[in-house]
C-alpha cells in the first residue's frame, strides 16, 4: 500500500492534527518510507502465532470497588487552559 | 580532597555518614557544576533552590538518625516523570506549563529515601528519539568530543540530558526510561552506566506515556555499584500501576561482587550486522575476552527474528503512541490554540504543541491502527514480537546472560542522521529487541574509540534477574578500567 496526499491528509483527520498542503506533501515520501520499511514484516511467517500484546505473564489485578481518591477538583482544574465554576470550558458544541 | 561532585554516590554515601561533608556541600558542589556546564543545556527546569532546601532536611534527618538509602545523593530527574509542583514537559511545547499535582511513583520512592533534585533534565519530545534534537527547549550536548574536534556531538537519547548531567558530574546519578533503548544508548554515548530493569519492575504510574507495553523506567550512574543503589531504592510493586510485578526487590548490591565464574554468557550472531564498525566489533571481542577470562563460559546462541525488531518496534511503539497522546487536547491541560469550534480547537493545539518527530509517529501509528490496515500492520507486529520474545526464551535456555554492543556507532554529530528517520531509527537496533521482549539491559562503558569516544557493552538478561546482569556488568566494569573524562572535566581537573 503506497502512501499519497490523500492517505495522509484522512490519517491527520483522525489524528486531530491540522496539517497545511505543504506539510501534507512533506509528509508523503517520510510515511511513505517508513511504510515500506515496515512492510518486510509480511515475509515473516507467522501462521499459528498468537500476537503478544504484554510481556508480564501477570494477569491484570482487579482493585476493591471503593472510592479510594477525589475530592481534589481544584487540583483537576489546576492546569485547565480555561475553567469555569468547577468545570472545564470548551467552545460550544450544542447548536 | 577530590571534588565532591566526582565522588561515586557508595563513596559520598560513606562520606556523609562519616560527616566528611553535609549534603548541603554535597548539593552545593552539584549546583556549581551545573552552573558551569550551562552550555550542555542538559536541564529544561533547575531547581537548585529546592535542592539546597532538600539537602538541609536530608542533614536534619541524618542528624536525628533517620538517614535513608539515599540519603543526600543530588540526582537528575528526567523531565518526563510528574514532580509535584515542579513543572513537567516532557520537553513539548504542549506540555510547557504543565505543573502536576502529584509525584510519580519512581520519584516519591527516591525521595523518601532521601535524595535530592538538581532539576529536570532534558529529553527528546516525549521520549521519541535517539539524539535528544527532538526536545522543545533546544539540543542537548554531550560532553564528549572528537579528540581535537570542537564538534558538538548528540548525547544520544531519548534521556539525553539525564546521561549528559551524569557524565559530566553534573549529577551524581539520574531517572531515565528505556522505551527502544533511551537510557541504554545514551548512557553508552555519554561514557557512563545505564540499566533498564525488567518491564514492570519500576512503576510507569506520573511517568508521561509514550508506549505503554514497552516504556520501562530506569537509572544512569557512573559505576555499576551506583546503579544497583539507585534502582533498589525506586523499584518495587505499585498498586496504582497495572503492569507493576508483586515482587520483591533483591539487594542488588549484595550479589554484586560475586563473579561470573560458571555463568554462561551467550554471544547471539544475529547481532553482528553489515557494516558494523571494526571497533565496535573489537570492543565486543574484548568483553567476551574478558568474561571468559573470569571464568565465564561463552556460548554461541541465535535469536533468528532479530533483523525484524526494528520495524516491529516502530509499529507498535507509534500505535500505542498515538493513542497515548490523544489526551492532548488543549481541554484539560496543557497548550490551547484557539478555534471555531471543538474540532479545530483539538487540530490547531496539536498542530502547534507537537513537534515534527512525535507528528511523524502519530500518524504512523494512527495509519497502522486505521480500519483495513489494523490486522496488517498492528496484530502481523504483535505476532513477530512473539517471536522475538520467544528467540530470547529459547537463548536463555542456554546462557545466563547476553553480551552485546549497545549501539553501533560512537556518539554522532548534532544534524547527522537527521535527513532519513530510518537512518535514526538503526541506532537502536541492538537494543530494541530487548525491549520488546520486556527484559533487563544494562549498558557499561567499556572503552574509546580511535577518536576518544565512549563505547558501551550491553548486558541481557532473563525476565527479574538484574543480579546477573550487575554481576557481569562489575565484572566487565574491573576489567575495562573505564577511568576516561569528557575533555571538558579534565581541562578543570588540570
Amino acid at each position: 500500500m503506497s502512501i499519497d496526499k490523500d492517505t495522509v491528509r484522512k490519517v491527520a483527520r483522525l489524528a486531530r492534527l491540522e496539517m497545511s498542503e505543504t506539510q501534507i506533501e512533506r509528509a508523503v515520501p517520510q510515511i511513505g518510507g517508513i511504510v515500506k520499511w515496515v512492510e518486510e514484516l509480511g515475509q515473516v511467517n507467522t501462521d499459528n502465532v498468537e500476537p503478544l500484546a504484554s510481556v508480564v505473564n501477570i494477569p491484570l489485578r482487579l482493585r476493591e470497588d471503593v472510592v479510594n481518591d477525589g475530592d481534589c477538583a481544584n487540583d483537576v482544574l489546576a492546569n485547565a487552559p480555561e475553567d469555569q465554576q468547577g468545570y472545564f470550558v470548551v467552545p460550544k458544541v450544542v447548536e | 580532597m577530590t571534588n565532591l561532585n566526582h565522588l561515586t554516590i557508595a563513596a559520598a554515601l560513606d562520606g556523609l555518614k562519616n560527616k566528611d561533608f553535609t549534603a548541603v556541600e554535597l548539593t552545593q558542589a552539584h549546583i556549581k557544576a551545573m552552573g558551569s556546564a550551562k552550555n550542555l543545556n542538559a536541564f529544561i527546569t533547575e531547581t537548585p533552590a529546592l535542592a539546597l532546601e532538600q539537602a538541609a532536611e536530608s542533614d536534619k534527618r541524618r542528624a536525628d538518625g533517620k538517614a535513608g538509602m539515599l540519603e543526600g545523593i543530588p540526582l537528575a530527574i528526567k523531565d518526563l516523570f510528574c514532580t509535584k509542583g515542579v513543572r513537567t514537559t516532557a520537553a513539548s511545547h504542549i506540555l510547557e506549563n504543565f505543573v502536576p499535582p502529584y509525584e510519580s511513583t519512581v520519584t516519591e520512592r527516591l525521595f523518601a529515601n532521601g535524595a535530592v533534585m538538581l532539576g529536570k533534565a532534558s529529553l527528546d519530545e516525549f521520549a521519541m528519539g535517539s539524539s535528544n534534537t527532538t526536545s522543545h527547549f533546544g539540543h542537548v550536548i554531550n560532553p564528549w568530543k572528537r579528540e581535537g574536534h570542537n564538534t558538538e556531538l548528540v548525547p544520544g537519547g531519548s534521556s539525553g540530558g539525564s546521561a549528559a548531567s551524569v557524565a559530566a558530574r553534573i549529577a551524581m546519578g539520574a531517572t531515565g526510561t528505556d522505551t527502544g533503548g533511551s537510557i541504554r544508548q545514551p548512557a553508552a554515548f555519554c561514557g557512563i552506566a545505564g540499566i533498564k530493569p525488567t518491564y514492570g519492575r519500576c512503576s510507569r504510574w506520573g511517568v508521561v506515556a509514550f508506549a505503554s507495553s514497552l516504556d520501562q523506567a530506569g537509572v544512569f550512574a557512573r559505576t555499576t555499584e551506583d546503579c544497583a543503589i539507585l534502582l533498589e531504592s525506586c523499584a518495587g510493586f505499585d498498586p496504582k500501576d497495572s503492569t507493576s510485578a508483586p515482587h520483591d526487590v533483591p539487594d542488588f548490591r549484595a550479589t554484586l561482587e560475586s563473579g561470573v565464574k560458571g555463568l554462561k554468557i551467550g554471544i547471539p550472531k544475529e547481532y553482528r550486522v553489515d557494516g558494523m564498525p571494526a571497533e565496535i566489533e573489537k570492543l565486543w571481542e574484548n568483553g567476551i575476552a574478558w568474561l571468559k577470562e573470569a571464568g565465564a563460559e561463552i556460548v554461541d546462541v541465535s535469536l533468528p527474528h532479530t533483523r525484524h525488531a526494528l520495524p516491529t518496534y516502530y509499529i507498535i511503539a507509534s500505535a500505542e503512541a498515538s493513542s497515548n497522546l490523544a489526551r492532548y487536547d488543549g481541554v484539560r491541560y496543557g497548550l490551547r490554540e484557539e478555534g471555531k469550534d471543538l474540532i479545530e480547537l483539538y487540530e490547531k493545539t496539536r498542530a502547534a504543541g507537537f513537534g515534527d518527530e512525535v507528528k511523524r509517529r502519530i500518524i504512523l501509528g494512527t495509519y497502522v491502527l486505521s480500519a483495513g490496515y489494523y490486522d496488517a500492520y498492528y496484530i502481523k507486529a504483535q505476532k513477530v514480537r512473539r517471536l522475538i520474545s520467544n528467540d530470547f526464551t529459547n537463548a536463555f535456555e542456554r546462557c545466563d546472560a547476553l553480551l552485546t554492543p549497545t549501539a553501533p556507532s560512537a556518539a554522532f554529530a548534532i544534524g547527522e542522521n537527521e535527513d532519513d528517520p530510518v537512518k535514526m531509527y538503526l541506532n537502536d537496533v541492538f537494543t530494541v529487541p530487548t525491549s520488546l521482549a520486556g527484559l533487563p539491559g544494562m549498558s557499561i562503558p567499556a572503552g574509546l574509540n580511535a577518536e576518544g569516544l565512549p563505547l558501551g557493552l550491553q548486558i541481557i538478561g532473563r525476565p527479574w534477574d538484574e543480579e546477573t546482569v550487575f554481576k557481569v556488568a562489575r565484572s566487565i566494569e574491573k576489567a575495562a578500567a573505564f577511568t576516561a573524562l569528557p575533555q571538558s572535566l579534565v581541562r578543570q581537573a588540570a
